[in-house]
């Protein structure tokens, strides 16, 4: 049991990780990757939602889909309850924690047109998971988003102050090369387990 | 605005993936191949069109307040229709494009599209507008797609190009490639056009999301 969390925890976080070598959730990596600090509360925020949507989804799925055997509406049921779920969480942490809420509120709202979300949500579904090893791989898979989202925005944070970079480059194409380096670096993670 | 002129402007002025930089997920995770790419471009072009078509249609019944939510509904069932229809027909193409083909639900082009054109405009012209940003996402896919097959493959549309004389750079069809080459592909065409992309893809994106993270923080 421990060895399996911890190879599928190695697994979610660095050799499938899921933004640089999975392509989940490219959006908001580079569009909330400017700051460290920003970087930080969203990939909370994300863990946090993805640990609960897996749980949800998996519950439908298996309740409610599989039930009455309409597995083909997977797509819109998860979807719909990927943003009623976030529209609750907000209020929820809104009513009971302000700190929580003033920490990850302004960065709820994004997560709903993530894609990393509803593709974990899949993922749990495909591989066949059970509710536990559903909800930790969704922890996992928001762990790995938010390690490469904080990387990248420390490399961002000291290219944008000192270097020289061609005047068609700037901005969003850099970020795409670098991001490139990144990833090629987590490629070096291949074969750690079998 | 005419209808050729609203085409035209989803394939050049606006192109959807080099000059709004939406739908980055896809442009880079399955453009491994030529084909693949063509299968991406045509799969979003016709849940595109449907869902332009659809949300103009309805722009008069849904209430403002569950505007997104109704949108997503309805992209979510074209959605759910390609799907059905690639596993029928071309089971091969579903099974390259795996997740992707479901996540085209949360592709910030369809919802952005909805929210920025469809919602306001005829149903005709909706359906330009759908024609053109496929097109114009469909050609930006081959176009990178393409040059990463010849490069990490030395293929283009699975013909091979230089037999074992050269061996292809493996790296360009794995993830890094991927990256390296949209990177590229957006400078390249920064080079050809006046105005420069240098803003992120959220930014640019008229998906109602909030994603403009700066302007938000700067709120508070």
């Amino acid at each position: 049991m421990i060895e399996q969390i911890v190879t599928s925890f190695l697994a979610a976080i660095l050799i499938e990780n899921f933004v640089l070598v999975r392509f989940l959730g490219i959006c908001p990596f580079l569009g909330v990757s400017k700051k460290l600090e920003t970087a930080g509360g969203m990939g909370i925020a994300v863990i946090f939602v993805m640990a609960i949507a897996s749980a949800f989804t998996w519950l439908i799925q298996k309740y409610i889909l599989e039930f009455f055997n309409v597995e083909y509406l997977q797509t819109i049921v998860f979807i719909l309850v990927i943003a009623a779920l976030v529209q609750f969480v907000e209020m929820v942490i809104k009513k009971t924690s302000r700190a929580l809420y003033n920490a990850l509120g302004v960065y709820l709202p994004l997560i709903t047109t993530n894609c990393a979300i509803l593709a974990v949500c899949i993922i749990n579904i495909q591989k066949g998971f059970d509710i536990i090893n559903a909800v930790l791989y969704g922890t996992f898979a928001g762990m790995g988003f938010t390690l490469a989202l904080v990387l990248f925005a420390g490399i961002r944070e000291r290219m944008d102050l000192f270097s020289s970079i061609p005047e068609n480059l700037k901005g969003f194409p850099i970020s795409l090369i670098s991001a490139s380096l990144v990833s090629l670096a987590f490629l070096g993670f291949q074969g750690l387990i079998k | 605005m005419s209808m050729l002129k609203i085409i035209k402007n989803g394939i050049v002025d606006e192109n959807p993936t080099t000059r709004l930089v939406l739908g980055t997920c896809p442009t880079l995770a399955v453009t491994t191949s030529a084909v693949n790419g063509l299968g991406m471009g045509i799969s979003t072009m016709a849940v595109l069109i449907g869902s332009n078509v659809v949300i103009s249609l309805l722009r008069r019944f849904i209430p403002d307040k569950v505007r997104i939510p109704a949108y997503i509904t309805v992209i979510a069932a074209f959605v759910t229709i390609v799907q059905l229809l690639l596993k029928a027909y071309v089971p091969s193409i579903d099974k390259a494009l795996g997740i992707f083909i479901p996540l085209i639900v949360v592709n910030c082009i369809i919802l952005a599209r909805a929210e920025a054109f469809a919602s306001k405009r005829s149903v005709v012209d909706s359906a330009a507008d759908g024609v053109g940003m496929g097109i114009g996402f469909t050609v930006m896919l081959i176009i990178m797609g393409g040059a990463r097959e010849i490069l990490g493959n030395g293929s283009i549309f699975g013909i091979g190009l230089y037999g074992s004389a050269i061996s292809p750079a493996l790296a360009m069809i794995l993830p890094p490639g991927g990256f390296l080459a949209f990177g590229i592909l957006i400078g390249v065409v920064n080079v050809f056009s006046k105005k420069k992309i240098t803003v992120i893809g959220c930014d640019a994106c008229g998906a109602p999301c909030q994603g403009k993270d700066d302007s938000r923080e700067g709120e508070k």
